[in-house]
């Protein structure tokens, strides 16, 4: 079944290249992908901890390379983030003008990379699968991408890239720290064999890991790429990149760094903490300075990638766990705000918020389910990420407290709440500039029906799981509760 | 069961007989010669899965020169295997060379052009057997020597011209350096075999200077087959005069041996701490200079050339942390995606030309070949799943057991410059409009080995195994 999830939407994008209808083809694989891990999630053992339906194949045993595959909460949570949007981003794809059957490939395989890297308890593999989706990137970007296209393209991959490869020497690094007899690709193994590294050889390790899987996430300074590469993608292109790729790094520190190297976590908090102070806030005013709706989607996703940080940062139960749960939900806000952008940019001939105005009389399901996706984007109760960002603040100023004194995490934590307001400030107004107010626009049509359906998947999981928030807890606990002996 | 040495002697007995037949038979179609070729080099491919074990014959006074072990067989398999893509690309190319060079019948110079690569792919074949600098010495410069007529084959062309010449004076230059370092090291340790020499070095009262020097001369002369800063000048200017099927042979085929006879001399002097410093030193200027200047080309073929510079960086790295696993795969990895890369290159260079720009919109034209060089290109920057990134993870994993984690810092660097310059061909291929409408024309025999090259790069990239398999036996 897991294999099924990881290689159905490599070999649709096989078979589409070879010349299958691409929609159709898209959409069924993105259809079964999705069901096939509904099925997992919602069958999961949640007494056990660790992983299951773990799969093995030896490849090379004196590399210690074997395609493992197997999941616990942690890993299907982001599997089920991943099917969603992959849905969403293949429904919402519109008219292609050139190379039809390579965009829906490229879609796929960027999907693929992911829930590969999701899914792989190999090092090698899961740091493969995810630069599986470097090139259709590079591609989606270069060849339909709008605006700034080349030089969005040439940044992101070569961000990406260098990202990688740092991330690369990191696990490398790590893989070699741990005594010889022990030494494996096998991240289980590898966590049991990593408690022999000495703080000391910890500490360069995770300022390898972060540096690589920060330039992943745009973790400041590193950012400079994902504006301007979620400004000219294509809508779907975006909705993945944005939604589920970039989650990774996310994954990657929480899957990785936290349980191998808690010392050097401990050890490098207060950088990580300055860093995503600069996420929040710094970014947050720069978003707020946007005047395109394009570039304020982009600037406002690597904003929320701090609070995902700050819960990384807190290393307790609480903001792993609340870290997890905004992994979701972003992705899931974040792929709704950039499909509607995809319609209005269809539409309209500018996306400059001076140009914009009034579309919610022409727009009303766009200009309602935009207003949905903002309130869940800023955090508004009833919304996964609501439930997600107060678990993370209290995971956060949880850590270190005493009665007598606010620490750094104190601090941190009333700062980042100001984001909250910042983030406020920026989407609504851009809601308002962009559908209220007076038309300047000449007759332009709604969101067409079959376009409603992903529209309202996504509102309905993100309220689902804002009402519900503990489904996806109970799921994600049993794996942090192995990580801190609280 | 056959002995190792056989399978020099039938590479060159199968060029010699080409060759006869072409003077003995004017009106036959010379590319049933090239065919001939093809064949015999896949049987003696398959003779060296039979070779015995060199203990057997460990009395003969040959295997003080020659040396059959796991290393050397698969670098014979390289050779091979290079040398029939090679003689493939120059069927492709003939019509090419009917331009380049003057002759009375439309056949003339291609038998020689066909029966050559045999004899540079024995010389191959015995450098990767050479223990002794005299064997070393002899069969480099059969490579070489049978280089020259190949790389100024063209001759009609004023730029091959100009490359014939500048790989004969460096290559002789870079040959007198080789000659009179073995002297010094002949001199100092008065011994030939490497095996002794490792011997008489680690003898606490040898005089190390002089072996010393020598070693740095001999590094000179390899430093020059494989295109290492500072010794590179050649490379661009001769690469892109040559004609293509030879550029690919000479990046390929001429850099694999240089690095087996790289490994098996640097082996003994690797104990002299000096030598270890000044090859870091040379991997690191290498990488720097191969990766940088690729950047701003606007040939296919002379970005391949810097490229091909940039990847002896990465080798080297991988000679200096010690690891032959490493050099051996990524050499495999590397011959596949620079075949192929070349591959597509010979058919578009001929239809349309080696700059850049005539790449563009390929895939709308024939994206067969556009494929196959995305394929090619992303391998050579490093992407999963294909032979270039295991070849590279092999080497940083290398890298950082050794602990040269300056070259580790610079080679990241340097792999993301790779990225841009090997995606700027993807860019032409797929984002730019056509220059113009035509398809290219590809053969049945060039589309299946093109086929068989991806493959194979694709599946070494995620099973390594069969390579690391045949480096244990």
């Amino acid at each position: 079944m897991l294999l099924l999830i990881i290689f159905l939407p490599i070999i649709a994008a096989v078979v589409i290249m070879l010349g299958a209808p691409a929609r159709v083809a898209a959409l069924g694989a993105a259809l079964l992908t999705l069901l096939a891990s509904a099925l997992i999630f919602f069958g999961i053992d949640r007494g056990a901890a660790g992983f299951q339906r773990v799969r093995s194949f030896p490849i090379a045993p004196d590399l210690h390379l074997e395609f493992t595959i197997g999941v616990d909460g942690l890993s299907l949570t982001m599997i089920l983030l991943a099917a969603i949007i992959l849905l969403a981003a293949v429904w919402f794809t519109g008219k292609i003008d050139r190379y039809e059957n390579a965009f829906y490939s490229c879609l796929l395989l960027i999907a693929a990379g992911a829930i590969g890297a999701f899914a792989s308890l190999n090092l090698f593999f899961f740091y493969a699968f995810h630069e599986l989706a470097l090139i259709p990137t590079f591609l989606l970007i270069g060849i339909w991408g709008s605006g700034n296209r080349v030089t969005a393209a040439w940044k992101v991959t070569i961000y990406l890239a260098l990202g990688s490869f740092i991330l690369l020497i990191g696990l490398i690094m790590l893989y070699r720290a741990v005594p010889s007899d022990v030494r494996s690709l096998d991240i289980r193994d590898l966590q049991a064999a990593a408690l022999h590294i000495s703080p000391a050889a910890q500490s360069p390790i995770y300022l390898l890991l972060l540096l690589g899987f920060g330039t992943l996430v745009s973790l400041v300074p590193f950012h400079t790429w994902a504006p301007e590469a979620y400004a000219s993608a294509p809508a779907p292109a975006a909705m993945l990149h944005a939604g589920v790729l970039k989650k990774f790094g996310l994954y990657g520190l929480l899957r990785i760094a936290l349980p191998m190297l808690p010392d050097a976590t401990r050890q490098w908090s207060n950088l990580l903490l300055v860093l995503l102070l600069a996420n929040i806030i710094y970014i947050g005013l720069v978003t707020i300075a946007q005047r395109r709706l394009d570039w304020m989607l982009g600037y406002s996703s690597v904003m929320h990638m701090g609070y995902i940080f700050l819960g990384i940062a807190s290393a307790n139960l609480l903001g792993a766990t609340g870290a997890a749960l905004l992994m979701f939900a972003h992705g899931i806000s974040i792929a709704l705000l950039f499909a509607i952008n995809g319609e209005l940019r269809q539409r309209l001939p500018s996306l400059e918020f001076d140009a914009l105005g009034g579309l919610a009389t022409r727009m009303p399901i766009a200009a309602f389910a935009f207003g949905l996706g903002a309130f869940a984007a800023v955090g508004l109760p009833g919304f996964a990420n609501f439930a997600a960002e107060i678990m993370i603040v209290f995971g956060a100023f949880r850590n270190g407290f005493d009665f007598q004194h606010f620490h750094i995490f104190q601090w941190t934590t009333l700062l980042a709440l100001w984001g909250v307001v910042i983030s406020a400030v920026y989407m609504l107004r851009a809601y308002r500039w962009t559908f209220f107010g007076t038309s300047t626009t000449l007759a332009i049509t709604d969101i067409s029906l079959p376009l409603r359906i992903p529209v309202a998947l996504l509102i309905a999981t993100s309220m689902f799981f804002g009402f519900f928030p503990q489904t996806l807890v109970e799921k994600v606990t049993p794996t942090f509760r192995s990580y801190f002996a609280e | 069961m056959i002995a190792a040495p056989y399978l020099e002697v039938a590479a060159v007995v199968l060029g010699v007989a080409l060759l006869l037949i072409e003077s003995f038979s004017a009106r036959l179609d010379r590319r049933i010669l090239a065919y001939a070729a093809l064949v015999g080099l896949a049987a003696i491919f398959v003779a060296t899965f039979f070779v015995t074990p060199a203990s057997t014959f460990a009395q003969a006074p040959l295997w003080n020169f020659y040396s059959a072990d796991p290393l050397a067989l698969l670098f014979k398999r390289i050779a091979l295997i290079t040398t029939a893509f090679v003689v493939l690309m120059m069927i492709d190319f003939a019509p090419s060379l009917r331009a380049g060079i003057e002759g009375a019948t439309p056949h003339a110079g291609l038998g020689e052009f066909f029966s050559l690569p045999l004899f540079t792919c024995a010389g191959l074949m015995w450098m990767a057997s050479a223990i002794d600098f005299l064997m070393i010495f002899v069969s480099l410069e059969l490579v070489t020597i049978s280089f020259y007529v190949l790389v100024s084959f063209t001759r009609r062309n004023p730029l091959t011209l100009e490359a014939g010449v500048k790989y004969l004076v460096l290559s002789a230059l870079s040959t007198g350096f080789l000659v009179y370092g073995i002297t010094w090291i002949f001199g100092a340790t008065g011994e030939m075999n490497l095996q002794k020499i490792a011997a008489a070095l680690s003898r606490p009262d040898l005089e190390k200077t002089a072996a010393l020097f020598g070693s740095v001369l001999v590094l000179v002369a390899l430093g020059f087959k494989i295109a290492a800063v500072p010794f590179h000048i050649w490379v661009a200017d001769v690469y892109e005069g040559a004609p293509t099927p030879v550029t690919a042979y000479l990046s390929v085929g001429s850099k694999a041996a240089g690095f087996v006879v790289l490994l098996r001399v640097l082996e003994p002097f690797l104990i002299l701490p000096q030598m270890r410093v000044l090859l870091v030193v040379i991997a690191a200027l290498t990488l720097i200079y191969g990766n940088l200047a690729a950047l701003p080309q606007t040939n296919v073929k002379r970005l391949l050339a810097y490229s091909s510079i940039a990847h002896a960086g990465y080798l080297l790295i991988a000679v200096v942390s010690f690891s032959g696993r490493a050099v051996a795969f990524y050499l495999v990895a590397y011959l596949f995606m620079t075949l192929l890369s070349f591959a597509v290159l010979v058919l578009v260079g001929q239809k349309a030309g080696d700059q850049l720009k005539d790449f563009g919109g390929l895939s709308q034209r024939s994206p067969f070949l556009a494929f196959a060089m995305l394929i090619a290109m992303a391998s050579l920057a490093g992407v999963p799943f294909t032979a270039g990134f295991l070849g590279k993870f092999l080497v940083f994993d290398a890298a950082v057991a050794a602990h040269q984690f300056t070259l580790v810092i610079i080679g990241v660097i340097t792999v993301g410059a790779g990225f841009y310059y090997y995606f700027k061909v993807v860019r032409a291929m797929y984002w730019d409009m056509p220059a113009s409408g035509e398809t290219i024309p590809i053969s049945l025999l060039t589309r299946i080995a093109m086929i068989t090259m991806m493959a194979a790069i694709v599946v070494l990239g995620v099973y390594p195994q069969p390579v690391l398999e045949a480096l244990k036996r």
